[in-house]
This record gives structure tokens, sequence and C-alpha cells, in this order.
């Protein structure tokens, strides 16, 4: 059976893309988040999965909202990245794991999550982005599975939902008849708001919060409401439910191995954690 | 059922909104192609008509009053196509709707993780 050997989130602040195309990891704005990432590295170099399923959110590139779905999942061979208005440059496709996606789909919808799924996917930098900051811009050593939920439109599903949606998929994984070792990503957050008279509102203390709870009490974040997250963590900090997705899918002794928190980048914290999952 | 709840300064892109923005957010995901930008910058005016933006939505993006199109239902991940056109980033963004100059609004950053 496959195996979860844990989970890596990150925040996928399209900015760091740009960082990172342009070189700038050294400069002394970029510095404190790029040098978090190290450990990762050399945990994943030691570990080798095979495999990286990622919970994640579109920003209007796969999906539009004439028709938005609250959970999708790739089931492609091949995810391409594309031009999403702003000139960050496109990077080569991602290697899909159609058997593994089709398993998961089955398994949800068996377990009544009615997830849309998908035979063509492009994905932006809420999978991109996190990608390259754990392997790079152009190596593909990992097959991936993108899981994307609507982070986009209200109603937005809620974060208990969420929690059991990768508890759902942790299963699933679980139960596939293969040798692949699976590394779970969820990307996004940590607190942050781009619209409104309160564009800029981060909340040091509630991201603090929310990184230990992860660890060891992600009931306490899954009992919060899309709102209280909106009031809590910013309008676009409610992306904190793909980190609480990817901790769902850890169904066994989860164990903290490494994290970083940088206030700002862009206008956000950033945040990067590493589980162990046995 | 219908989710609401005041939270000050904070826009919420719901049913309401998304209703109220639609032809806005259509042309701002157009913007996701080359092609769209370089029409909409040679003309946008006409480029707004194509997708049958009201006058006053059109006043909003000529003025580029980032604040006042999301209040009219715009969508900041579609929003934030039409900045990249203009060149801005999201902390330009983030300056114009706080009526603070950018760096006012990096210092405000900053001062948040101390």
């Amino acid at each position: 059976m496959a195996t979860i050997i844990g989970g890596i989130t990150t925040s996928h602040i399209p900015a760091i893309g740009g960082a990172i195309a342009s070189g700038k990891q050294e400069e002394p704005y970029w510095k404190p988040l790029f040098d978090g990432y190290p450990p990762v590295h050399e945990w994943l170099a030691e570990q080798q999965p095979d495999v990286a399923v990622v919970f994640y959110n579109d920003h209007g590139l796969n999906w539009f909202v004439d028709a938005m779905p609250t959970f999708s999942v790739g089931a492609a061979d091949l995810y391409a990245n594309a031009d999403e208005g702003w000139g960050l440059p496109e990077l080569p496709s991602f290697p899909g794991h159609p058997g593994l996606s089709w398993h998961i789909i089955e398994s949800l919808v068996e377990d009544s999550f009615d997830v849309v799924m998908c035979q063509e996917m492009v994905v932006d930098h809420g999978l991109v982005v996190p990608y390259q900051l754990l392997w790079g811009s152009d190596e593909r050593p990992v097959q991936v599975v993108p899981i994307c939920v609507n982070t986009v439109l209200h109603p937005m599903p809620r974060p208990d939902r969420c929690h059991a949606l990768g508890q759902a998929v942790g299963r699933a994984i679980e139960a596939f008849p293969g040798n692949e070792k699976v590394v779970v990503l969820g990307t996004g957050g940590l607190s942050h708001q781009l619209d409104g008279e309160r564009a800029g509102f981060i909340n040091k203390d509630f991201d603090l919060q929310c990184m230990d709870a992860i660890v060891n009490d992600p009931n306490w974040i899954a009992k919060h409401s899309i709102l209280d997250l909106v009031e809590l963590s910013g309008a676009q900090g409610v992306e904190l439910v793909l980190w609480l997705a990817m901790r769902g899918s850890l169904l066994g002794d989860v164990t903290e191995l490494h994290r970083n928190y940088h206030i700002p980048i862009s206008n956000t914290g950033a945040g990067l954690m590493l589980l162990g999952n046995r | 059922m219908t989710a609401t709840r005041e939270i000050p300064g904070t826009p919420l892109f719901n049913a309401n909104a998304s209703r109220r923005g639609y032809a806005l957010n259509t042309m701002c995901y157009s913007f996701n192609h080359e092609t769209n930008r370089e029409q909409f910058t040679a003309d946008p005016v006409a480029y707004c008509h194509r997708y049958g933006l009201s006058d006053e939505m059109i006043e909003l993006v000529k003025a580029a009053d980032v604040l006042a199109l999301v209040k009219s239902g715009g969508s900041i991940y579609y929003l934030a196509k039409l900045a990249g056109i203009l060149g801005w980033d999201v902390q330009d963004v983030g300056a114009q709707q706080t009526g603070m100059t950018k760096e006012e609004f990096q210092a405000m950053l900053v001062a948040a993780g101390s």
C-alpha cells in the first residue's frame, strides 16, 4: 500500500515566483523566507517521495466564477502552468499520477465527498510556487495530484469539512495498492488581506497559534467558521483551510520536524511547516 | 441562507457581489491572455464595452479605483490581473485602498511582524 510519509505547508505568494525568476533569494528582503527551506530540502532528499498530493486554491486561472467547484481533483497525465496575467514566467508542465488520482476520486465519492473530476487542469501559483520552493523551477522529481478548494467565491467550504476531506484523502492514499511514498502539501496562507480598507491586515498571534494547532490540535482550527477565519486571518487568510486539509490526511503519529515564519512577504505572514507522519 | 457578518473594511466576494461584478470579472479573467491585455491597453473603453460594462463601471476602470471596483463586485483575484496591466503589485493596490503611500503601507506590514 502507498505510504504517507509526511506533510508540508507553505505559503504560495506569487511574488516568491518572481523573486526566484530574478534570482533574489539572497537579498535582505527575501533571505528570511528562503533560508527556511533547506531543512525541508534535506528531508525530501532523504525521504525521496514519489508523489505530492497538493491541496491548493486556484486564483482565476483554471476556474472562473461562471462555474466554481467547491472541491475539484485533477486526474490528468500532465498539468500545464499558464499565463496568469501579470508576467510570471510559465514553467514546464507537471507530471501527474492519474492512477492515484482516480483512486482518490473513487474513494472520496464513496466517502460522500462528491468532487469535480478534471482530466484537464491548468495549475497556477497556488501549486507552482510551492513546487518551485521544494523541488526547483525545472526539475520534476515527483508526480502531482492537485486537489483544488474554492477560496475565491463565498460560500466556501467549512473548515471542518476541509479537515474531513483531508482525512478522507488520507484514507484513500493509504488504501492505494502501490508502493508510492506520498507527501501531502497544503499551500497558501497565512494571514493576509488584499482587498478593502483593511488591506494589509496581518495577524501574527493568530498565525502562530494556528502553526501550533496544526501539529497538536487541528480540531481547534476546524471549529472556526469561514467568516471567523476572514475576521482573524484576513479575507485571503482563509487559505488556512488548505493547511487543515493537509493535516487531516496525516492519520498516524504526527511530529513537527521544522517550521519557519516571516512577516512580511508581499502582504502576507509567510509560513512553512514540515510534519512527519508515522 | 447567506451567512453575513460585518467585518470592518472587509468586503466579501459573495453571491451579491459576484452578480453585480460579473461583467467586470469576466473582462478581468480575459486578461490571462496577452493578446487581450494588448487590446485593452490599446483602447480600454472599447474593450470594456465588448464585455458589457456599464458606463459607471467603465469610469471606475479608467480611474483604476480598486476599492470602488471591489465594492462594485470585483473580485480581488481578477482585479489583480487588471492591476498587472497597470504594472501595480499588491502593495500598490493595498496602499491605494487604504489611502496610504506605498512606503506607509509597507511600513505597516513590517510593523505587523514586530
